[in-house]
């Protein structure tokens, strides 16, 4: 990639999962028979009119307050027209030079470091029918016919634009599953990128290094994972340099990204910019949003992946660590808050969270929130762990117990017999009895052979019943020897 | 007097005393109908058997004592252009052509809940798109004062069919003049509310931003019946208006003494025919003598807000109408591919008026041309709403003539677009603003052609502009009824 700097924006569309549609009172859902939810409205019947759904409204304002967006005071919806079979009205209800959102940023943590995507816009507007080309293959050349399904006409998307801050295709991919995380989090929609309820399209060009210029800008379209994503920009960097390195020119166009044969290829190339001939619709009224109303939906909006990273940074965790735990399920965070509230080490605590203690309650098909665990047992576990009174691997029994119901974490422990010997002057007799026993293995480590400490450490522990703190009894054979 | 040519307030009265019967009224409506279609043409759809089903469970309601009020038993008609379940809904199209919809308009939910007798479904320029309704794909509607004239549109059919007597009332759309300047030339009251005074859902749209329903009646107290029948908040559209409704009845006898009338400068001169400029000074002046301080007022962008409505009405249109494409309903003519399907659809089920002015706006919304078009119209359209918000802080209701001429000969502008936009330069600027405007018979011409007096008052304004109307009404004393439904 050298001499060359990506420079990619992304536009993702997340439809909304409101109990109603954008603009008329059909259900939202996926799964249902084509065109069952469907009415005058939402298949554009001569004389039906459209209602703003309100919750839609609540949401984007949300989204837009999670990605840290100003949300506009008054904003207006736009017609955007244009014929297409699968859109009714042949013209969508969008939103032009006044979105209720604009001007945000996300923080996207790329490999440990922390990248601000600039956010321009996110505004609201109102999908699609589907369309299925019948015969020949789907495609609509030579098609015989093509069915239209109007179920998902009219749900409510939000569309969100990135600046073109993103420099490389793991970033692209970083800010998308970011920007999912921080939908889910929301819970006002299904984000998931294979039913197409989140959908990313990358603008990609590539400049000179140094240039402030902007190249020509490539669309790539139909990623379906955030693998397909990061691969897909990947590729059309790629292609993009190699024709620029060979003296080519580029072509401003849309891409379609072929997930099985690994590139992208030409959909359609744009002559100079459609004319979608925006004008206000007269149909609705301004949405006016005042700052009373948009406070409240603030203090519903939850904490978010991005806040919660650097609050665990802030206890003391590794930003690997707190990037696991802030993508950790809701329950599970709950835990570690808990558990360090009740005084549990942070780090210990967060990896027995994310770790064994996540992977027992999957095992054993526990609900975190019926279980038998607690914050004050999850820190009185690690503390048990930290301090050596139970080792590694006995302290998966003593959750199994607590898990069990067998009681508090050091009541398993003495019940199950499993708390070490972490006392200095009972390890010290049985180190004494084993030195005495092993008189050969003494004389190799005072000849040099220094790696049969662990023979020895090994003795004392089966001497101890597998009870003795290793680390310590490493030590006091150590002292003893050298003594 | 034969039925059909009373009042509603007066059939209203005989329907609750038992002297007359829903049934034989709608029957004498559908007879005097059956006299006069064939050669004026006021319906698209006569629907008799509703008509007739209708009016005998309003005698059933009546003998049980559960009269629903005012309307219950009326014969009303209702432009083609709103929404009826159960009777083709056509807009005077040939692209919907068939279409029956599976929902009633609001207006229509409203007026079946009151008892209202809908005796069918009447002629319009395509879309309401035109001021003589000879626009119609189904052919035009003649004017019954003299069948060799228009009667004015797009609400043409709605206004013969009051003035004719084969409806006692009926319902028109009016987005730039289409109710007033169709009342005008047929002779009777016809009134635009204020913009979100009726509900828009279920009225096929034109422009969005200037489409208001109104009623056309031979009285200015039977428009008022007709308009609180069907005024009110209604959720299902976004501009219909959460207000008060006032009980128009009740305040529209209050006299005018006091009352500051201004007379709009701009809306007379060159293109205004004499006998119109005179029965409008003739009005006002007896408006003076019954107590109205009478006021020259000046609203000069008035002067380009035909301009303004010619590119913001057909901007709207061209998205409003792009929906008929032939992939969901209506008619469809065949292509192999879905955009030569849409296109030929289009290109067969338009008129050429809907076509001219689907083209001027996507002309006036494209690139490179917005500003300078639509853009520019809609600063008209501010502009102008506040010299008439001006206006009305020095008079209390603006008059003017309904339209500079009385009705022409059928085809006399049909070939000249730009004439024909003119028959609506004195009802336009009360639909940009918004402001409602009533159009009250006030004498005929030397030929017996009707003229029309037009009262516009402020937004939200009905209550004094029907007061006016009423003492016009009085003053004018017009009572001159068609020689079609004389002979009839």
């Amino acid at each position: 990639m050298s001499g060359w700097e990506p420079v990619i924006g992304i536009e993702v569309h997340v439809e909304l999962l409101t109990s109603s549609k954008m603009f008329c009172g059909c259900a939202v859902g996926f799964g249902e028979d084509p065109n069952t939810s469907i009415c005058p409205v939402c298949l554009a019947l001569p004389g039906s009119l459209p209602v703003t759904n309100q919750t839609a409204i609540e949401w984007i304002t949300a989204i837009g307050l999670a990605l840290g967006c100003s949300i506009s005071g008054r904003s207006v919806f736009h017609r955007k027209n244009y014929f297409y079979a699968d859109l009714p009205k042949n013209y969508q209800i969008s939103q032009f030079d006044l979105p209720v959102c604009h001007d945000g940023h996300l923080d996207v943590d790329v490999d440990g470091e922390e990248v601000r995507i600039g956010i321009e816009r996110a505004h609201m507007e109102e999908d699609t029918g589907k369309s299925r080309h019948v015969g020949d293959g789907g495609r609509i050349h030579g098609a015989e016919a093509t069915l239209l399904d109007f179920n998902r006409a009219g749900v409510p998307l939000v569309e969100i634009v990135s600046r073109p801050d993103i420099r490389s295709a793991a970033q692209a991919r970083a800010y998308a599953q970011e920007l999912r995380s921080v939908i889910a989090e929301l819970g006002v929609s299904d984000a998931r990128m294979e039913e197409g309820s989140i959908r990313f399209d990358a603008n990609v060009s590539v400049r000179p290094v140094g240039a402030g210029a902007l190249g020509t800008k490539v669309e790539v379209k139909n990623m379906n994972s955030f693998r397909s994503l990061e691969r897909a920009v990947d590729f059309e960097i790629q292609r993009q340099i190699e024709v620029l390195d060979a003296g080519g020119t580029l072509t401003q166009e849309t891409r379609h990204w072929d997930e099985e044969a690994g590139r992208t290829q030409t959909m359609r190339v744009k002559e100079g910019s459609s004319d979608y001939r925006y004008f206000t619709d007269p149909d609705l009224l301004p949405l006016v949003l005042d700052d009373e109303w948009v406070e409240s939906i603030a203090l519903l909006t939850p904490e978010l992946p991005a806040d919660r990273r650097r609050r665990y940074v802030a206890d003391g965790l590794q930003p690997q660590a707190a990037t696991v735990l802030a993508a950790a399920e809701a329950d599970i965070r709950l835990l570690y808050d808990s558990a360090v509230e009740a005084g549990g080490p942070p780090t210990g605590v967060a990896n027995w969270v994310t770790g064994e203690i996540t992977a027992a309650l999957r095992r054993l098909e526990i609900d975190p929130a019926a279980s038998s665990l607690d914050g004050q047992s999850v820190a009185e576990l690690v503390t048990l762990v930290d301090d050596g009174d139970v080792s590694a691997s006995a302290a998966k029994e003593v959750l199994a117990g607590v898990l069990a119901g067998e009681g508090s974490p050091r009541a398993v422990a003495e019940s199950r017999d499993l708390l070490q010997i972490s006392d200095a002057g009972a390890i010290e007799g049985i180190v004494d009895t084993v030195l005495a026993e092993n008189p050969e293995a003494v004389e190799r480590y005072r000849s040099g052979e220094e790696k049969v400490v662990g023979f020895l450490v090994g003795a004392v522990m089966r001497e101890s019943g597998g009870k003795a703190d290793p680390k310590l009894a490493n030590e006091l054979i150590r002292r003893r020897l050298e003594g | 007097m034969t039925s059909p040519d009373l009042t509603i307030a007066e059939a209203g009265r005989r329907l609750q005393s038992g002297e007359l019967e829903a049934v034989s009224l709608a029957e004498a409506v559908l007879n005097r109908a059956s006299l006069t279609e064939a050669d004026l043409h006021c319906y698209l759809t006569l629907d008799r058997e509703g008509a007739l089903a209708a009016a005998a469970a309003s005698d059933e309601r009546r003998r049980r004592g559960e009269s629903r009020g005012p309307l219950d038993g009326i014969p009303v008609a209702l432009k083609d252009n709103m929404c009826t379940r159960g009777t083709e809904t056509t807009a005077g199209s040939q692209i919907l052509s068939g279409w029956v919809s599976p929902y009633d308009a609001h207006v229509v939910e409203l007026l079946r809940t009151a008892g209202a007798v809908i005796m069918g479904k009447t002629n319009l320029d395509e879309f309401a798109m035109g001021s003589s309704t000879e626009n119609s794909a189904y052919g035009p509607t003649r004017n019954p004062w003299d069948p060799e004239m228009v009667p004015g549109g797009s609400s043409g059919g709605s206004a013969a069919a009051v003035a004719v007597g084969s409806a006692l009332g009926s319902f028109g759309s009016d987005t730039g003049g289409s109710i007033r300047q169709p009342a005008s030339l047929c002779g009777v009251v016809g009134l635009k509310p204020t913009y979100g005074r009726v509900s828009r859902y279920g009225l096929i749209a034109f422009a969005s931003s200037l489409d208001q329903i109104g009623p056309m009646a031979r009285t200015v107290e039977d428009a008022a019946i007709l308009l609180e029948g069907v005024w009110g908040y209604d959720p299902r559209d976004s501009t219909s208006l959460d207000v008060d409704y006032p009980d128009l009845r009740v305040t529209m006898n209050r006299g005018i003494e006091g009352l500051r009338v201004g007379v709009l400068g701009e809306l007379g001169g060159e293109g205004y025919e004499d006998p119109v400029e005179s029965a409008v000074a003739d009005t006002v002046e007896a408006l003076a003598s019954a107590g109205a301080e009478v006021v020259d007022i000046s609203v000069p962008t008035a002067e380009v807000a035909l301009s303004a409505y010619y590119l913001i009405a057909p901007a709207e249109a061209s998205a409003n109408l792009a929906r008929y494409d032939g992939v969901r309903y209506g008619a469809r003519s065949g292509g192999d591919t879905t955009e030569e399907m849409m296109a030929r659809t289009r290109a067969a089920g338009f008129g050429p008026e809907v076509i001219r002015r689907i083209l001027l706006g996507t002309y006036a919304l494209s690139a490179g041309y917005y500003d300078a078009f639509y853009g520019q119209a809609q600063r008209v359209r501010t502009r102008l709403l506040a010299e008439l918000e001006d206006a009305y802080r020095k008079v209390d209701v603006l008059v003017s003539p309904t339209s500079p001429t009385v009705a022409f000969e059928l085809g006399e502008r049909t070939a000249d677009p730009l004439a024909m936009y003119l028959s609506d330069v004195c009802t336009v600027p009360s639909n940009l603003s918004g402001h409602p405007a009533i159009s009250v018979p006030v004498g005929v011409d030397e030929r017996g052609l009707p003229i029309g007096f037009q009262v516009m008052a402020p937004a939200l304004g009905e209550e004094m502009m029907f007061a006016v109307a009423a003492e016009v009404e009085r003053l004018a004393g017009f009572s001159a009824t068609p020689a079609r439904s004389q002979t009839a």
